[in-house]
């Protein structure tokens, strides 16, 4: 039985370095090739080697796809290209591709130019791996090659995050990567058709939550940021660069708007403004009300977002400040946050998930107080040498949690399981518990078979596809007529036919229709059976006697009786006769043709028993 | 004078005779009016020529491409009835001959739009099609031959054996291999079939059948619920629909089917599909069906609206809104299964009842869903035992979770609404749906956000809000769409709230909505007055704080321009309405300031008992004559100085006039005082008033004396006769409510304004000739009168109608000065008719809110271009306001403007009201300084939308011979007060 075998390279049992090795039908393709975020060594990209010890991935691989454009899953796609060796086509969709090569740069800024690491890719492998790259749009089948082709749905997300089905002939594997299934403010929620993969590949980050209602988690942050600016407090939202900040904009903004808000937005200034850019021109893929009202405006072109400078945060009165990074972990949301902290009017919003070790997981813990190093005071202590300082920051803001992440929860997954309908379902991109809690939940409702490879973990999931086989129009005109008025599609039917296998392609046709095409003559098969009967009349009496038996028994049967002492029922011959010893013992000769075996067998059993006395 | 006496007696005399007359006279009229309808004569011209032409034209015709285009080009222009049946033969000749299967696809469906025709009766042609049928290969042609069947059987429900012969046609079809003739075929037994009667010659349609026992048509439609094709699916599902509608009874056996096809691969068949399963429900909410997992059963209202909820997370937006649309009027649904479309977790509870120890286990391991709201509350806990709770798939649970937070916004509408029609059924529900309406206030389609704020006003009556749920509400107050804000007021309104601190609350945020928006004034008064109203005992409480008042202290007076401060004064007033401790609480200022609004607000500021040290001038005088609010006191005022008009049976009986000038003066202040009665009694007064001024125009001295004598009565009186004109159009148009009596009456008065004004032109003017033409309209009129109030005549005996009505046939002979003669001493004969009250008569009222036309900053724009001036008016009692009410722009060198606004400009905030917000643009050549310019709104009408509406032009949309009304009159009624704008074009800056 043929069939499709996945492995996890990254993000199975685990969040962060996607990648996702699929054999389907003789075909290999990856599936994302994302970095991880909390590591800094080899660890941090997938392990190539897995595929092959030595040598360039083009032979061993038919093609690449990115699901979308966090680094997660495609930060370790020049260092594939470039370092490794791939020269086979790159899928991804238009704003994936835009967006892509900007992360990919601020990432290979932030390691080469800041951390001071080498041997890294640099800005010309990005750009030579870009060139690799083809753009995909939603809802068109490519075909890679003449037997694999891949289709994009919506998976909303972030900005162009696709899921994409890969189908070979009639298996096929769709692999959702990122996927939200409740709309947000600036994406649309993520769709597919009823097309029944053999696995469903599907993240499962939020397994073990339903979230609340999003009107819910909006109103609570609209009504916090709101009450703080009116007390005069300052707000601060770290947040990363790309997909969740949009979103927050578009909700401050319309809010702004529509309460006739006056006290200043800022962004912190960096990607945004390039991102903003294509967010504006990917109008298509966002949700209704952008796609509907962006003739009179453009949502994300903001009126009360500006850019932010470092001086403002000193500004007296209330203002509103997106930072990144979003943890709290550096970088301008730190300084800011430094700044403010003290200050009970002011909030900070964390919007997402913080990786343990950060700022940001440390105060939504609850920690008031926080060492903090401080490199632009100077301490008077020397320690071995290095100079550093410790600062005790008293942490007297409010401090407030509020996800507004992208995934979609246990509902969403069960939700999009149930418009696939597929027949297996793999698990990754989550944590191990969790989604050990989810398989079961998965297994329980839908009764189909659900895996979780760890990392390096094979899945072997046997197919059964259907082979197509051509029949000729002849034939099945035929046994049209033969059979009731229409096909019924719920039924399987029986029909006689020839299977031809020839040249890589299989046809049904008719037998004479075969035997033509092959040059073969017609065999003809005919069994002949001898029953022996107690009958004590004549010859041509018991002749008659078996005649009207048989035309009453069977009826709508041509039952003849000829003139040269036989009788034909349909093609089978009767014939009697007795040897002058035992006039009473008759032999009854029976002789049919292959195809009348039933009939045939039939009138042997039936003449077995004897004709009845009432003739 | 002695003249006319002699007349008269001489008129009785004869009147028997001649009222015969009027009555033969009348009734041929009657009976030729049909025909002077129908021009027959130029139908008969046209009929042969039609038909030859097509048949020529076809005949003409070589190829099929010419030979369509000569039917499409046929098909543009009108048949009449009588020729249908030659056009059909002619066609069907063709058919026969065609070859083309265009050509025949074409015939057959003119064949279709032919038997639509008013007047045709198609069951001629059933014959011919269903032979045409038997004998056509094409698939498609037999798919719009059945197509045509089914017009044609529309046409004749009545007719039982055709509609039987149908029906067999469809049946013997059904087995046709193209699903477009199975799809014409279910849609034929859905429109036709009946359920009772087994279909007889159903062994005829296959050999196979001729074993099964006769089958009824919805068994019949429902073996195509699995077809192959999902066009046919759908056809089958709408055909029982189809069913259904026409009353045929559903059997419940087809509900396993349809729930079945809810799982379809296609929308159409699902959006069906859940129709269906909405019907089966609402047929047998009772009866008890399995659920399939377990052995337990439940209601089949509740098992379908478990099953409509889980389609409104369907793949497709129209499943989805049309779902979330159908949960709406599933009222019959238990309340356990409702509350859970509210919960996304809860939902184990759903599919079974289960023990204690089963809910108290689960109310344990609740925790496992983590919301996501709180930070680090996902850790999974310990492993729970998840066995035997199916947690997911449970239909009913979050289907409005789901549907409230959709894509499309056209799903949220739906499901906010159906929410809003369960909520009104349910007063627990609607306690629980509060949050979610509340949160919809925060959608980013602003139509969303109206719809959620309209959908919990509807159900304020079953709840109370509480304080942190009306912060959220409130927090709306800032938006700043006027409709949203607005809306929000009309909620307010009609809000029960549970704190002093609510209301405390509710005055801090409106009274800041004031501040910013300072248009909001009225609005967030009126608010005001019914929360005060509605809450007395919560208002108690903090009335000093409000009116900041000290035990020990005398504080400042408040100014009493201060929007704000009148706004806590009609909170606080309308709550002491009900609450007889609170004026004590009031200092002296305060009482000041309430005699103030009580005048000058009265619509906001009720009538208050105050304690008797204090009892404020003005008021206790005023109201005595109202009586304490008591309407029927009002009513019976009104009754009387009717009554006591009528008394006048004469025109000049002496003191008729003071009393005339009495009674309007009455009822003019009446309509103040009681403005439930306010139609009425402006009606009555408008009414009295024109015969007032006919009274005027008749006195005698005028009409004795030579004409050069009297120039000056002889103007008096044809103004006056211009008034009584404007005047009974205002009361025909301007009040809603009337019934034909009144508006008999009104065209009575008209008649004798226009008589007047015919005699005083044949005095004043010399010559014949052009009073020939006049009298001949002004019979023409009184004719009309006639046919049109017929059933009212008895009504008006004496009346001036009347009399001219028996004269008829001698005015009609006499000459124009006889008649004149004859009209003038009529109009003196005849009496007064007195007017019969209807039940309730609403004078049709417009306010323009903006442009105030206080501002003294003149709106500057450049000559030659135009500036948008914004209109803010409400229009009460308006029928059709989209198509009556202008505005007019009055501009001060007498140009005046008339601009139409757009239908979408009007909005309905409650019933009975409109709200007209638009721009209109002004332009004017430049203006050396700035000047005033008149905004007002007119109602336009016309009389022939008194008439009954002319017939449609039947088969196609041409308008061409429609005749119009001669006597046609229109014109504008000023329908509000004019508001000065303060303009100035300048000149162009070169």
């Amino acid at each position: 039985m043929p069939d499709i075998k996945v492995t996890p390279l990254g993000a199975g049992q685990d969040v962060g370095r996607s990648c996702i090795l699929v054999s389907i039908g003789g075909k290999n393709i990856m599936l994302d090739c994302g970095m991880h975020m909390g590591y800094n060594d080899d660890r941090r990209f997938p392990d190539f080697s897995y595929i092959t010890q030595n040598g360039r991935l083009t032979d061993y691989l038919d093609c690449v796809i990115i699901s979308h454009f966090h680094l997660d899953h495609c930060g370790a796609l020049p260092y594939m290209s470039e370092m490794v060796g791939y020269d086979g086509p790159i899928y991804m969709t238009h704003p994936t591709k835009a967006i892509c090569p900007i992360l990919l740069e601020d990432f290979r800024k932030i390691t080469v130019d800041k951390k001071g690491e080498t041997n890294f890719f640099t800005s010309q492998m990005i750009k030579d791996c870009m060139k690799k790259v083809v753009p995909l749009n939603l809802h068109q089948t490519v075909q890679v090659d003449d037997e694999l082709e891949i289709k994009a749905y919506y998976a909303g997300h972030v900005l162009g995050a696709a899921m994409v089905q890969i189908k070979v002939g009639s298996e096929s594997v769709v692999y959702t990567g990122d996927y939200n299934m409740t709309p947000d403010r600036h994406l649309g929620a993520a769709w597919i058709d009823k097309c029944r993969p053999d696995i469903l590949i599907t993240e499962s980050t939020y397994a073990t939550t339903i979230r609340d209602s999003k009107r819910c988690r909006e109103r609570d942050f609209l009504k916090k940021v709101h009450e703080s600016i009116e007390r005069g407090g300052k707000v601060l939202i770290p947040v990363f660069a790309l997909g969740r900040a949009q979103e927050l904009c578009i909700l401050l903004e319309t809010f702004w708007e529509r309460m006739n808000l006056k006290a200043p937005i800022y962004f912190s200034t960096g990607l945004t403004e390039k991102a903003n850019h294509y967010y504006k021109l990917f109008i298509t893929w966002t949700n209704q009300k952008i796609r509907k009202t962006f003739v009179q405006r453009n949502m994300f072109e903001f009126k009360h977002i500006k850019a932010f400078d470092r001086s403002y945060a000193d500004n007296p009165g209330p203002m509103v400040v997106f930072a990144t990074p979003g943890m709290l972990h550096a970088g301008q949301s730190l300084q800011i946050f430094k700044k403010w902290a003290g200050n009970e009017k002011n909030m900070v919003i964390m919007p997402g998930y913080c990786v343990q070790g950060t700022v940001g997981h440390k105060i939504l813990n609850g920690q008031k107080k926080l060492e903090m190093e401080g490199r632009a005071t100077i301490s008077l202590r020397l320690i071995d040498g290095v100079c550093a300082s410790v600062i005790i920051l008293e942490v007297k803001l409010q401090v407030e949690y509020m996800s507004f992440s992208a995934h979609a929860d246990a509902k969403g997954i069960m939700q999009l399981i149930r418009m696939a309908e597929p027949h297996n379902i793999l698990l990754v991109h989550g944590e191990a518990k969790k989604m050990a809690f989810l398989k079961d939940k998965i297994e329980q409702e839908f009764n189909i078979s659900c895996y979780m490879p760890a990392n390096g973990e094979t899945t072997t999931v046997t197919t059964n596809p259907s082979v197509p086989v051509d029949i000729s129009l002849n034939l099945l005109k035929r046994e049209m007529a033969l059979g009731g008025p229409l096909p019924d599609p719920k039924r399987p039917r029986t029909m006689h036919g020839t299977l031809i296998m020839k040249d890589n392609s299989l046809r049904l046709v008719s037998p004479e229709q075969a035997l033509k095409e092959l040059g073969l003559s017609e065999h003809q098969l005919r069994f002949t059976c001898r029953v022996h009967l107690q009958d004590p009349h004549s010859d041509t009496d018991t002749l008659s006697r078996i005649y009207s038996h048989l035309k009453s028994v069977l009826k709508g049967y041509a039952v003849q009786h000829l003139p040269d002492s036989t009788v034909m029922v349909e093609s089978i011959v009767l014939k009697v006769s007795s040897s002058a010893e035992e006039p009473d013992l008759k032999v009854v000769l029976l002789s049919w043709c292959f195809q009348d075996e039933e009939l045939g067998s039939f009138l042997s059993t039936l003449l077995k028993k004897g004709l009845p006395s009432a003739l | 004078m002695t003249l006319f006496r002699c007349w008269l007696l001489r008129s009785t005399g004869m009147a028997a005779h001649l009222k015969k007359r009027v009555y033969e006279e009348f009734s041929k009229v009657v009976q030729q009016l049909p025909h002077e309808e129908v021009p027959a004569k130029k139908l008969r011209l046209t009929k042969p020529s039609k038909s030859a032409a097509l048949h020529i034209d076809l005949c003409k015709a070589t190829n099929a491409t010419d030979a369509l285009q000569y039917l499409l080009n046929f098909a543009r222009k009108p048949v009449e009835a009588e020729s249908v049946e030659g056009v059909v033969r002619i066609l069907l000749e063709h058919y026969y001959k065609e070859v083309d299967n265009s050509v025949r696809l074409k015939i057959a469906s003119l064949l279709g739009l032919l038997s639509k025709t008013a007047g045709f009766s198609p069951d001629c042609i059933v014959d011919d099609v269903i032979s045409t049928l038997n004998n056509d290969k094409s698939k498609q042609v037999l798919a719009q031959l059945l197509d045509t069947l089914l017009v044609i059987g529309t046409q004749l429900p009545e007719n039982i054996a055709v509609t039987q012969r149908l029906i067999d046609v469809a049946c013997k079809h059904l087995n046709s291999t193209f699903f477009g003739v199975r799809n014409k075929c279910l849609q034929l037994l859905g429109c036709l079939g009946t359920v009772d009667k087994p279909l007889t010659k159903e062994s005829e349609t296959g050999p196979s059948a001729s074993a099964t026992p006769p089958r009824d048509v919805p068994s019949l439609i429902s073996d195509y619920f699995s077809d192959q094709d999902p066009r046919v699916r759908t056809a089958a599902i709408k055909a029982m629909l189809q069913l259904h509608e026409r009353g045929m009874k559903l059997q419940q056996t087809v509900y396993n089917q349809a729930c079945k096809l809810l799982s379809d691969d296609y929308e159409q068949v699902r959006s069906a599909a859940v129709q269906m399963v909405w019907v089966l429900s609402q047929l047998y909410p009772e009866s008890i069906v399995p659920i399939p997992s377990s052995n337990e059963e439940i209601r089949l209202v509740d098992d379908s609206f478990g099953k409509i909820c889980h389609m409104v997370s369907d793949g497709s937006w129209v499943v989805r809104v049309q779902a979330a649309k159908l949960l709406g009027s599933m009222q019959q649904v238990s309340p356990h299964f409702l509350e859970q479309t509210l919960d996304k977790k809860l939902m184990s509870d759903l599919r079974r009842k289960r023990t204690a120890h089963e809910r108290a286990k689960e109310l344990y391991t609740s925790g496992e869903f983590s919301s996501g709201r709180r930070w680090a509350d996902d850790a999974p806990k310990e492993k729970v035992d998840t066995s035997g709770v199916n947690l997911i798939d449970s239909g009913a649970c979050g289907a409005f979770v789901h549907g409230l937070e959709d894509e499309m916004y056209e799903v949220r509408i739906a499901a906010v609404e159906a929410l809003c029609s369960l909520a009104q059924a349910s007063p627990s529900f609607a306690e629980k749906c509060l949050d979610f309406l509340v949160d919809m206030f925060n959608d980013e389609i602003e139509e969303v956000r109206l719809q959620s704020i309209h959908a919990l006003r509807q159900i304020s009556t079953n709840i109370t809000l509480r304080e942190d749920q009306l912060d959220t509400v409130l927090a709306v107050l800032e938006d700043s769409s006027r409709d949203i804000r607005e809306a929000l007021h009309e909620l307010l309104c009609y809000a029960n709230v549970s704190t002093k601190e609510c209301i405390q609350l509710a005055l801090l945020e409106l009274l800041k909505n004031l501040t910013k928006y300072p248009t909001d004034r009225n609005s967030v008064w009126k608010c005001l007055k019914f929360l005060g109203a509605r809450h007395p005992t919560l208002v108690l409480p903090i009335v000093p704080e409000l009116l900041s008042t000290h035990p020990y202290f005398d504080t400042p007076e408040p100014d009493m321009d201060d929007p704000a401060y009148i706004a806590v004064l009609v909170l606080v007033f309308n709550a002491a309405k009900s609450c007889p401790t609170m004026p004590a609480l009031f200092s002296d200022h305060t009482f000041r300031h309430y005699a103030y609004l009580r005048d000058s607000l009265s619509h906001l500021v009720p009538q208050l008992r105050l304690p008797g040290r204090k009892q404020v001038a003005g008021t206790s005088s005023e109201t005595s004559g109202v009586g304490a609010g008591s309407l029927e006191s009002a009513q019976h005022f009104l009754q009387e100085s009717l009554a006591r008009v009528s008394t006048l049976q004469n025109l000049d009986s002496p003191g008729a006039q003071e009393l005339l000038h009495f009674t309007i003066r009455d009822l003019q202040r009446l309509g103040e005082l009681q403005t439930d009665l306010a139609g009425s009694a402006d009606f009555c007064a408008t009414y009295l008033h024109c015969q007032l001024l006919l009274m005027k125009a008749l006195q005698e001295k005028l009409w004795n004396m030579a004409v050069p004598l009297c120039l000056k009565q002889n103007a008096m009186a044809s103004t006056a006769a211009q008034q009584i004109l404007e005047e009974t159009y205002k009361l025909e148009f301007l009040y809603s409510g009337l019934e034909s009596r009144q508006v008999a009456t009104i065209h009575n008065v008209r008649l004798q304004a226009k008589a007047l004004q015919l005699i005083l032109i044949a005095r004043t003017k010399r010559g014949v000739e052009p009073l020939l033409a006049l009298c001949e309209k002004f019979l023409q009129e009184v004719e009309a009168f006639q046919r049109l109030f017929i059933t009212e005549l008895p009504h008006f005996q004496d009346s001036f109608v009347e009399k001219l009505l028996e004269l008829m046939p001698r005015l009609v002979a006499c000459k124009p000065l006889d008649l004149v003669k004859i009209l003038q001493t009529t109009l003196r004969q005849s009496r007064f008719i007195h007017l019969k009250l209807p039940e309730q008569i609403h004078r049709a009222l417009a306010t323009i809110i903006e442009p105030t036309g206080e501002s003294d900053n003149p709106l500057r724009f450049t000559s030659g271009l135009v500036v948008a001036l914004d209109i803010d008016a409400t229009l009460e009692h308006v029928q059709e306001p989209q198509t009556v009410v202008k505005v007019q722009v009055l501009y001060p060198d007498g140009q005046s403007h008339i601009i139409h606004p757009k239908p979408g400009d009007f909005r309905t905030p409650g019933p009975g009201r409109v709200r007209l917000i638009t721009q209109v643009y002004l332009s004017h050549s430049a203006w050396t300084e700035p000047c005033q310019i008149e905004v007002r709104l007119l109602l336009a009408y016309s009389s022939s939308s008194s008439k009954l509406a002319a017939p449609k032009p039947a088969w196609n949309e041409s308008m061409e011979g429609l005749p119009t009304s001669e006597n046609l009159i229109e014109g504008t009624i000023n329908l509000s007060k004019p508001v000065k704008v303060f303009i100035m074009p300048k000149p162009a800056r070169r």
